[in-house]
């Protein structure tokens, strides 16, 4: 996707003034929060969990080189083919070759952010080959040419009224006077038409939700049963997954199971969870002949073993964005970024670059609801402010925050200044707002005044008060 | 340099090692060859009949359908039930399973039985498990001519038969039995977890069953009550 | 004053806030108050300014940490330091330490200056096992429970018990009490149409609640509510919950005139 975050500003604004998505928003909140909240709480373990989540994760991390190294080994030993890839330019070009040998003219796909990350789409268009997206989601984004807003739920953006509207704009083979009014004929629309390509594509793409070392084991978690249908039908099946998805066992995966499908959509268990080793065996009926896995640095290894190491952890489950404040406000297209809400803050900077996405980690108020919900104990404010340090530090921050911080800074650090000072603004102020309490617009306050009013400063500040006193 | 070596090289030059640390890899090396379970929830180390209800109520609770019977030789009457009450054609695919072969399918004279993979048109499958866990209702199954993957997500409806003695109360456990029958280190090509039907809710936030896999998951267990 | 025969008492050094110190001298009386009436003897060093948390938000780590010194230097020689805001208290209790960790005394020093740092409400029922206050307020109460104060402090249960003991006053919880209410410091003038969408979130559910004043233990939480709530003409009055459980209800509410 093209990354627009630069115009984050102007993104958010669209956004909130945009009804059908002010709309569709509140089902994140409704859906999400308390659907995870029940399944939280009728399991007494369940922060234990995140805390042996965390431990798993940071164990890996520690020995991610040799993890990697064991994986590789263990899935060849399973006759699949293991791919390295520096880049998302790397990886597109590997995908593309393997396609290639493939003679492939379509290709299904389940649902992957790190395909959104490389843009593989666009990139297997352009050279002929057609993608599929098969999530229900991610098929109803494909059609209309749009960003995923969500990492789970990458059509969360829309109602259904649009859903439909896209249908009947391009599924015309299908009889105009069909109804399409409920949600469960627009579902049984999608599985018909989807159900063709998987029978006619040549490659099948996925991501992967896990590795696994031991058994050099890919991971999918799905529940429409989609990713299976991609990997099973076609001849060739392709799995692309980050470094960091990488765990050492079998007994390892169980534990992150049990807190990702909780912590991202209330579900004590995914409906699928596949784990695939190597192409199809002697004697197997079905299955791929061939099982390739791209595994894919871009970016990554510039956040291991430095302040933001600890975002390496995440596992993609998106309870950040469905708590947080601001994803609820303007949903995920304005971030701009295929990763949004608190973790694409994180994230975005450290893949895309600081200068294009130094947007993100400062639209936060630091609430920390992000935080205490993420499984993997992941710190993100404090990330989000290492982001803002690295800004600050490299004098991209506006210079009028700049300025102003730099100034107020100084009067904090001289309390006797700041006293006198503080002391000549607000008398001046508390006196003008003495008779109403408050301002409706106060100049140099606009971003408060424009939408809220501001309560008037007391005339005399506390601590010269409590002088008087004393004295 | 390979694209291997040069991820490598940044993973290593980040994590300042060089991958030769003795201690390191010992430490790798023992976690890859006793693998430890970690935290098991109590509701997974239930045992007996405890477990099993518990295996049918979390089942129930994600949307499969339940049918205890006594003992296997109770199966093709169940599976022919359960199609006559949901007007489904007497009709179902199935693999090489030698348990499912072994049933007495002359009590359902009436019922078609086809094998091999679905071709994608098939109404129901049946499938037959090689366990189930009672934490989540959640049924394994794996790849192989027995019983074919594609049989798991093809047809509209998928009937499942599980052994009660071969539920666990954890996913743990099962990993075990699965080392102990496929060797250690070594996984079939395809393990499915599959934890009711399959269902989405990408339109706004409503749950629909049947996505893409089957509509229906209808489960047999064999035996456990008390 | 309460009597505390065996001990001596606590000295306190009442760290006001930069917000409290300019807006609302009130909840520094008020939290006098209440740190007196439960047998402390409280200081406020003429030699505060702000616990540099805009500064520190906004990735200025060389201003923060030099402000953190300031404050430290004004107040290690107390008992315990007392805040009337859990997000001022979480900068000094829960960042401090980090924020000067890398210089060996310094950080010795935040360490020891965050172990006695303590948020005001949570400060008088945990530590100094304060159950009851005597006040009344004639009333019905929302309680907006701040970010920091929840998330960083653990301040949820404190406050509404010692609310529940006030004469006359009706607790009627929100929808969605612990949702930010979008101020976050300098988010709300960096982001001013964010941080409206926000804030009209809470002052909806501040409204639904049916309380006629809403409480917080964050004064730029309550200063963002009190001018939403006053410019969506809603008739709700915003308080410091110290106003309240000190019985200093007689000034006007926050953005009210005498
Ligand atoms: S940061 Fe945490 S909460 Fe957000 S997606 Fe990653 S694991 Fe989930």
């Amino acid at each position: 996707m093209r990354i627009t975050a630069p115009a984050f500003k102007e993104n958010a604004q669209n956004a909130l003034t945009d009804l059908h998505l002010q709309r569709a928003l509140e089902h994140v909140e409704a859906g999400f929060i308390h659907k995870r909240a029940k399944v939280v709480a009728a399991l007494p373990e369940f922060d234990a969990l995140r805390d042996a989540a965390r431990d798993i994760k940071n164990h890996t991390l520690e020995h991610l080189d040799l993890y990697l190294e064991a994986y590789e080994k263990a899935a060849t030993k399973a006759g699949g083919q293991v791919h390295w890839a520096e880049t998302g330019g790397d990886a597109r070009a590997i995908i593309l070759d393997i396609c290639r040998k493939a003679g492939a003219k379509t290709i299904t796909k389940g649902k992957s952010m790190v395909s959104e990350e490389i843009n593989i789409n666009d990139f297997l268009a352009e050279n002929g080959i057609e993608p599929v997206e098969t999530d229900l989601g991610e098929y109803i984004i494909q059609l209309r040419g749009e960003p995923p807003s969500h990492i789970i739920a990458p059509a969360v953006h829309l109602t259904k009224d649009q859903v439909e509207a896209d249908f009947r704009r391009v599924h015309t083979h299908l009889d105009a006077a069909r109804d399409l009014s409920e949600s469960t004929s627009l579902l049984a629309e999608a599985r018909g038409v989807l159900r063709d390509k998987f029978l006619a594509a040549d490659v099948g793409m996925t991501g992967a939700n896990f590795l696994v070392a031991e058994t050099g084991t890919s991971v999918i978690v799905t529940n429409e049963g989609n990713g299976d249908l991609t990997q099973v039908l076609p001849r060739v099946h392709i799995v692309i997954a980050s470094i960091e998805k990488v765990v050492p066992t079998l007994e390892d995966v169980s534990t992150l199971l049990r807190v990702l499908a909780r912590s991202a959509t209330g579900q004590d268990m995914t409906v699928y969870n596949t784990f695939s080793t190597g192409p199809r065996r002697p004697g197997d009926p079905d299955g791929p002949e061939e099982y390739h896995v791209v595994i894919l640095d871009n970016g990554r290894t510039a956040m291991l073993g430095n302040e933001f190491h600890d975002m390496l952890r995440c596992i993609r489950c998106g309870a950040c964005m469905n708590h947080c404040p601001v994803y609820h406000a303007i949903g995920g297209h304005a971030y701009g970024t295929p990763y949004v809400g608190p973790m694409g803050a994180v994230l975005a900077p450290a893949l895309f670059g600081l200068d294009e996405a130094a947007n993100l980690p400062n639209a936060s108020t630091f609430c920390g609801r992000c935080e205490s919900v993420c499984p993997m104990r992941i710190p993100l404010p404090k990330l989000l402010r290492h982001w803002r340090e690295k800004e600050f530090e490299r004098g991209l921050a506006p210079a009028t925050q700049r300025w102003g911080l730099g100034v107020w800074a100084y009067f904090a650090q001289h309390p006797r200044l700041y006293r006198l000072s503080t002391r000549l603004a607000i008398g001046a102020l508390g006196w003008l707002g003495k008779k109403k309490g408050r301002f409706r617009a106060l100049p140099l306050a606009g971003g408060w005044t424009r939408h809220r009013d501001l309560p008037a400063p007391s005339s005399r500040t506390f601590i010269d008060q409590i002088r008087d006193r004393e004295q | 340099m390979s694209g291997r070596e040069t991820v490598l090289g940044k993973v290593r030059r980040a994590l300042a090692v060089s991958g030769a640390e003795a201690e390191r890899k010992a430490a790798v090396d023992e976690r890859l060859a006793n693998p430890v379970a970690g935290l098991i929830p109590e509701r997974g180390q239930l045992e007996g009949a405890a477990r099993v209800d518990l295996f049918c109520k979390m089942a129930e609770a994600v949307q499969a359908g339940v049918t205890r019977v006594a003992s296997s030789d109770d199966v093709p009457e169940a599976i022919a039930k359960f199609l006559r009450q949901n007007n489904l054609p007497a009709e179902i695919r199935l693999g090489a399973d030698d348990r499912l072969a072994g049933l007495p399918w002359e009590k359902t004279p009436n019922l078609t039985r086809k094998s091999g993979p679905s071709d994608g048109r098939d109404l129901t499958g049946v499938s037959h498990a090689l366990g189930g866990v009672a934490e989540t209702g959640t049924l394994v199954l794996h790849s192989g001519s027995d019983n074919p993957t594609t049989l798991n997500f093809l047809p509209d409806t998928h009937i499942v038969v599980v052994a009660a003695d071969d539920i666990a109360g954890d996913y743990e456990t099962v990993w075990q039995r699965i080392r102990t029958i496929f060797g250690k280190g070594v996984m079939p090509r395809t393990v499915n977890w599959v934890t009711g039907p399959s269902r989405s809710a990408d339109i706004e936030q409503t749950l629909l069953l049947g996505a893409h896999g089957p509509r229906a998951l209808q489960i047999i267990v064999i035996g456990g009550t008390a | 004053m309460t009597d505390k025969p065996s001990q001596k008492a606590p000295h306190v050094g009442l760290f006001a806030t930069c917000l409290v110190d300019l807006f609302r001298p009130g909840v520094g009386f008020a939290a006098i108050k209440l740190l007196e009436d439960a047998g402390c003897t409280v200081s406020v060093p003429q030699s505060q300014t702000c616990c540099g948390q805009p500064a520190y938000n906004s990735g200025d780590r060389r201003d923060a940490a030099a402000i953190a010194k300031t404050v430290i230097a004004a107040f290690e020689a107390y008992d315990f330091v007392v805040v009337p805001s859990g997000s001022c208290g979480g900068t000094i209790k829960k960042h401090y330490p980090g924020l000067l960790g890398d210089d060996r005394e310094w950080g010795a020093r935040a360490e020891a200056l965050s172990a006695k740092t303590h948020e005001l409400i949570s400060f008088l029922t945990d530590i100094l096992g304060v159950a009851a206050v005597s006040a009344r307020f004639d009333g019905s109460v929302t309680y907006h429970d701040s970010c920091s104060g929840l998330r960083e402090m653990g301040i949820e249960a404190q406050p509404r018990a010692l609310l529940e003991t006030v004469d006359g006053l009706t607790i009627r919880e929100m929808a969605d009490a612990d949702v930010c209410c979008g101020f976050g410091g300098t988010f709300c003038v960096k982001y001013p149409e964010l941080s409206n969408a926000i804030v009209e979130k809470k002052t909806e559910a501040i409204a639904a609640s049916g309380a006629d004043t809403v409480l917080a233990g964050d004064l730029g939480c309550l200063m963002n509510m009190a001018g939403k709530l006053q410019r969506q003409g809603r008739p709700i009055k915003a308080r410091h919950v110290a106003e309240v459980l000190a019985g200093m209800t007689d000034m006007p509410a926050i953005g009210e005139s005498e």
